[in-house]
């Protein structure tokens, strides 16, 4: 039972233990949440940490200096200045919650009833939302203000309304995602009613995405209520930062430290919130900490000689194209170890040849197509060997030379085609710039010769599928685009990573066919990784057999097919579904409520 | 002849389209299919054919415009959503894609626990039902503690499979359940569909594309193609000698893993095509 042994190392730590692990990891989060929380504490207990109180004015210490009795002195009217700025960031604080609660309660729940239920309402709240967000929020605040009087809550709880429309947007899309996945329909038909999966299944990912946008809700909140008060628009009689900035710029020039100390508490409170939502959204995004580069370990000789031999092996046999000697892959792992997944192996194509690279998941291939072409995934890099191009190294080569050959002389082919156009361009737009890169024709003649690929890689209406977004055709014409698009600079190698195990039967026959009539058309040498040995037996000339990182069998196609050796190869042959197979016909089941049944079968 | 568990007949499936006053997809035309108990039907077609919708139709979650859907002799159409859910411990499914059917951020043991504590089992029972259910899917007893993203396609697949026995139900919507499967791992999880229904005698309509997957699991096959059955009858019958020519296709595209039978198969379907091409370019001269 090989598919319970193939699993990447267990990760048995719980969800929630491991974020927080994360979340105390990093020095930039952690520093920021015990700012907040002293800045938290010293609101809360500020009549413990001065004896002063705020609103007092005392004319002797007017404009004071620091020290002598008041630790940051005193401000234009006499009040301690220390006083002001711990009980102002009572009221700071307390005004950004009540803006933040606010904009999470209106815009979490309407988002979460117009993402779950759809139809009218979700046609009526997203209307609104966008109302909101069109609005001005400094100018509806005074506006308001002439309504409903000098409170600075009420500006905090309208404010809160206006910044419910990201909330909204924020959770409406995110449970709509949530919605369409298969695990929702598989707890519907399991009988859970909608109020359990909102609950269980879409709240948990609402949660995350909520939290950052808290952090940056409420650093938002402190400023725009800073700024009010900086325009002598809030109330005057209780203590804040903002109605201490306005004090400390009037008086810049007799006394220019009153204005550092609230400057300094509400830039540091914005930007630890800012901080702390940033890592918070680190630790609940990333699954493993962040992944480096791995370098290659022991580099097999200098650079010099790997290019020698090059010319001497592409002296050896003039028809190869690519010749892959020793090669290693490797992934950088969380504790800082390097797991190695492809062992050094070695592999050749020629020209005009198909070569078939077959294994089941895990076992390394696609890594190895990926390492060819240097598309590995970050943390992953060649670790040793050589990939031998035209007298080049191409382990060695650097990104900037690697990209003048990706697409012009080796093209690539992927398992899934959809995902690999970009949605917000035509079909068209995607084909014609990489042949004004690479072959430097004009618009005219790009577009050209893109009908003319789409044509060739049989697609009726060419011209209509230029103009066309992907979305709007299917997924075997997306994947003759994308072979359009790799043959456009007429590679001499063309790499495909399971060109059709996305794909239905029939059309992955009518890509088959397609790959094979444009391989003898352009004489291409073609990589061919793949799990199926049907495509194999269709496509291949030559076919090698990969396990665990490791080629354990190759040999022509034909031979492999009349005449393997390696057991895993056997075992791989063994999977396939063969007519033997046909499962018996039907029999009706014994039926508990006949009794004679039950006895003639047992 | 036993009473069929299930029963569909004529059913319509409509989608909405955008646009005012456009008339809606139609992805079902008028379908009919029995099933009786413990038995597989095999659903076959390319992607747009209706297959996935059928399935959807009878789990509930497609609109059906016209018909009706038999289960047990309950109409099932007619339900409210209430009297729906309640079907959930009768009909199950098992979904294609392994990694996104599993709700990332549960482990194990509270995906498979779900359906129970939906049906107010207790904390205990409910423990040695997933217990029981992880044994008979195959994976260790520690999985319930771990999360999806820790098992392969395969394993994952179980989870989904073990979730759908959690409460005996006697119809298992399976759509494309192998597809995202290596072949090796495919083969293993056919087996354990086919070792469940011959110990429980749960019923299986089993949605797929690929024809050799159909003659592995299936007693009778059924070839959807735009929105209709056009062939239908015993496994043995329809995989060894198609009537339909559709279907004569869709065999055919099937790749052998023989390179010189493959050959055959190839040049064989080429004629198939060609036949077909010159048949529609016919019918296009009368029309």
């Amino acid at each position: 039972m090989s598919d319970l042994t193939t699993t990447l190392p267990a990760d048995t730590r719980s969800a929630d233990a491991s974020l927080a692990k994360r979340l105390l990891r990093d020095p930039l989060g952690l520093v920021s949440l015990v700012f907040l929380v002293v800045v938290v504490l010293a609101a809360v207990l500020a009549p413990l940490l001065t004896q002063h109180d705020p609103t007092v004015a005392v004319l002797g210490d007017v404009l004071a200096d620091p020290g002598d009795g008041h630790l940051l002195g005193g401000d234009s009217a006499g009040r301690d200045v220390f006083a002001r700025l711990l009980y102002g960031s009572r009221f700071s604080l307390l005004g950004a919650a009540l803006a933040l609660g606010v904009a999470v309660v209106i815009g979490g729940l309407s988002g979460l009833v117009a993402g779950y239920f759809g139809r009218w309402f979700d046609t009526l709240s997203s209307g609104a939302a966008a109302v909101l967000m069109a609005l001005p929020g400094m100018v509806v605040l005074l506006a308001a203000r002439s309504v409903v009087g000098t409170s600075a809550w009420w500006a905090m709880a309208i404010f809160g309304i206006l910044l419910s429309a990201s909330v909204f947007r924020l959770v409406r899309q995110t449970v709509q995602s949530v919605r369409n996945e298969l695990y929702v329909d598989a707890a519907r038909v399991a009988g859970l009613s909608d109020l359990r999966i909102i609950f269980r299944h879409v709240l948990r990912v609402v949660r995350a995405p909520i939290i950052i946008q808290a952090g940056f809700i409420a650093s938002v909140a402190i400023a725009i209520q800073a700024g009010l008060e900086f325009l002598g628009l809030g109330d005057m009689s209780i203590p804040t930062w903002g109605s201490m900035l306005n004090d400390g710029f009037a008086r810049i020039y007799q006394q220019p430290l009153l204005i550092l100390w609230p400057s300094l508490m509400i830039a540091l409170v914005c930007l630890a919130l800012t901080l702390v939502a940033n890592s918070l959204r680190d630790a609940l995004e990333s699954t493993s900490s962040p992944r480096r580069a791995v370098a290659p370990t022991s580099p097999d000789g200098a650079s010099g000689d790997a290019t020698a031999s090059a010319t001497n092996h592409a002296a050896d046999d003039a028809g190869t194209l690519l010749r892959v000697e020793g090669l290693r892959v490797g992934y950088a792992m969380p504790d800082g170890s390097t797991k190695e997944i492809v062992h050094g192996i070695d592999l050749e194509v020629r020209r005009g040849e198909v070569v078939g690279l077959i294994g089941e998941s895990g076992s390394g291939k696609t890594q190895s197509a990926f390492a060819i072409m240097k598309l590995l995934p970050e943390g992953g890099g060649i670790l040793g060997g050589r990939v031998l191009w035209k007298g080049h190294d191409l382990a060695r080569l650097s990104e900037r030379d690697m990209t003048r050959i990706r697409g012009k002389e080796i093209a690539y082919v992927p398992q899934e085609p959809m995902s690999n156009l970009d949605p917000s361009f035509t079909i068209g737009a995607q084909l014609v710039e990489p042949m004004r890169v690479h072959l430097g024709l004009s618009r005219a003649q790009a577009r050209t010769r893109a009908v003319e690929l789409l044509r060739r890689v049989g697609i009726n209406q060419p011209e209509r599928v230029f103009r066309a977004y992907p979305h709007e055709v299917s997924g075997g014409m997306a994947q003759r685009v994308l072979i359009a698009g790799a043959i456009s600079c007429e590679p001499e190698l063309l790499v495909a990573d399971e060109p059709t195990t996305a794909l239905d039967v029939t059309v992955q026959a009518d890509i088959l066919d397609l790959l094979r009539s444009l391989q003898d058309d352009f004489d291409m040498g073609i990589l061919l990784v793949t799990h199926n040995f049907g495509v194999v037996a269709d496509l291949c000339d030559r076919v090698a057999v990969m396990r665990e990182g490791d080629i354990v069998e190759r040999g022509s196609t034909r031979d492999i097919f009349v005449h393997h050796e390696h057991p895993y190869t056997t075992q791989l042959f063994d999977a396939i579904l063969t007519p033997e197979n046909t499962r018996q016909p039907y029999r009706a089941p014994d039926q508990p409520t006949t009794p004679h049944t039950e006895v003639s079968t047992s | 002849m036993t009473e069929p568990l299930l029963q569909i007949r004529d059913v319509v499936v409509e989608y909405p389209s955008k646009g005012f006053r456009t008339k809606p997809f139609r992805a079902l035309k008028g379908v009919s299919l029995d099933i009786r108990p413990g038995e597989c039907v095999g659903l076959v077609g390319e992607s747009g054919s209706g297959k996935t919708t059928l399935g959807r139709a009878v789990l509930g979650l497609a609109p059906v415009t016209g018909g009706s859907i038999r289960f047990d002799g309950r109409e099932l159409t007619a339900m409210s959503s209430r009297e729906r859910r309640g079907m959930g411990s009768d009909i199950q499914v098992v979904f294609q894609d392994p990694y996104t059917s599993l709700n990332p951020s549960m482990t194990i043991g509270d995906i498979l626990a779900e359906p129970l504590t939906a049906r107010d089992v207790g904390r205990k029972a409910a423990q040695a039902r997933v217990a029981e259910l992880l044994e008979q899917v195959r994976l260790p007893t520690d999985s319930v503690r771990r999360l999806p993203r820790e098992f392969s396609g395969g394993q994952r697949q179980r989870v989904a499979i073990a979730r759908a026995l959690a409460l005996d139900p006697r119809l298992i919507i399976c759509d494309e359940p192998v597809s995202a499967l290596d072949l090796s791992t495919q083969a293993r999880v056919l087996d354990l569909f086919v070792e469940i229904q011959e110990r429980t005698g749960v019923a299986y309509l089993f949605v797929t594309h690929d024809l050799e997957v159909v003659r592995h699991v299936s007693h009778r096959v059924a070839v959807m193609y735009q929105g209709e059955i056009v062939e239908r009858g015993e496994t043995a019958d329809v995989t060894s000698a198609p009537e339909h020519p559709y279907t004569q296709r869709l065999w055919m595209a099937s790749p052998v893993p023989d390179p010189v039978a493959q050959e055959r198969r190839r040049a064989e379907r080429q004629r198939l095509l060609a036949v077909q091409a010159e048949q529609d370019q016919q019918a296009g001269a009368v029309a």
